[in-house]
């Protein structure tokens, strides 16, 4: 892929994750946000589905955008092709991992796993 | 008869000396230099070297700041010797050393093999098949507009100051850099080139123009009044379709 191409990724995601996270803040703000960890306030904001999907969205976005971030410094430290693909594609299987485990959390609260 | 004043003082100039292919060892020499007013760095530099130490390794050539060959670290900053006087710098000591991010070939001569490695690599050089002059064909006019877009990027006398003062390239070894950078802009917004493509197509890998963090040190450092850091961003906007 052309870095151009992964730099408007870059910056769209990051444009998306402000908006989204925004979001996610104005309605933490409209139900308080003292008992927002309570367990049964975040058993059902994941059991809620529009909110449930802004958090995977959220999820989504921040991963592709910072592992991308971090394989940009990374490759700024250090240079070598061997060491390049390396990062490369250990930021993008750090990133699936990321984005599957979180996934499986809010996909399994929200079938009522709890 | 009136005395001519005389702006005369003693400047302490201390110079890092190094030899890589002999061992490495860093230290510096310090000569008491009679200068005035008008005396430059190359100047001071050139009398240590006549009168005090004729080892002194230091590349240099124009001493008007047009061959781009004397830039060094001037009390911590990139500067050309030729274009710097004594008497701008603050304090009695000047210190002059090798420029950062290059490797040093001995004491103050540093090489240019990556700068002109980057500027080769861009095609420094209008792409057209127009660009020929036939007889009795005008060449390819522009506008005043169309020539103010990039005549100061074609003041560039690939010096390398501002790859020294470079953040990115103090760590990223593969860095285009912001001279090569600021070249690309230069012949993209000549309206006689068609290599943009070409160019944009170049510079846009890991290690292109996508590292440009803007840090804008480049731009503070130029002794032509060249701004690599606008140009590159300009370019990104060729590069994200804005432009
Ligand atoms: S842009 Fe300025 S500082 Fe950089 S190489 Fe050209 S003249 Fe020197």
């Amino acid at each position: 892929m052309r870095e151009s191409t992964i730099i408007r990724i870059h910056y769209a995601t990051a444009l998306a994750s402000v908006a989204f996270v925004a979001l996610h803040v104005m309605i933490r703000v409209t139900q308080g946000f003292a008992d927002s960890l309570e367990f049964e306030n975040v058993v059902a904001n994941y059991q809620f589905l529009p909110y449930a999907g802004i958090l995977e969205v959220i999820l989504v976005l921040l991963s592709i955008h910072g592992f991308n971030g971090l394989r940009v410094v990374l490759l700024e430290i250090r240079q070598g092709r061997m060491y390049e693909r390396g990062v490369t594609v250990a930021c993008i299987v750090m990133m699936v991992a990321v984005i599957a485990y979180g996934s499986r959390t809010i996909f399994a609260m929200n079938m009522g796993a709890f | 008869m009136a005395g001519v004043p005389s702006s005369k003082t003693t400047t302490r100039l201390k110079i890092k000396r190094s030899n890589p292919a002999a061992g490495g060892a860093e230290s510096y020499s310090e000569f008491d230099v009679d200068t005035e007013a008008w005396t430059t760095v190359l100047d001071a530099i050139l009398a240590a070297k006549n009168y005090g130490d004729h080892s002194v390794g230091v590349r240099y050539s124009c001493r008007q700041a047009t061959c781009g060959s004397c830039g060094m670290m001037i009390n911590g900053k990139p500067r050309l010797a030729c274009f710097t006087k004594i008497s701008e710098l603050d304090g009695g000591t000047v210190t002059v050393e090798p420029m950062k991010n290059f490797p040093i070939v001995r004491d103050l001569v540093v090489g240019f093999d990556r700068l002109f490695r980057s500027h080769h690599r861009i095609k420094p050089y209008i792409i057209s098949d127009e660009a020929d002059i036939e007889e009795g064909v005008r060449e390819n006019r522009q506008t005043p507009e169309e020539l103010e877009k990039y005549i100061q990027f074609a003041g560039c006398i690939k010096c390398g100051l501002c790859n020294s003062a470079c953040p990115t390239m103090a760590t990223d070894s593969q860095f285009a850099g912001p001279q090569s950078l600021a070249q690309v802009y230069r012949y993209v917004a000549d309206t006689r080139d068609k290599g943009k493509d070409e160019r944009l197509k170049i510079i846009d890998d890991s290690h292109g123009i996508w590292r440009c963090h803007y840090a804008g040190s480049c731009s503070k450092v130029c002794p032509k009044g060249v701004d690599p850091a606008m140009g590159i961003q300009l370019l990104k906007g060729h590069m994200l379709g804005f432009r």
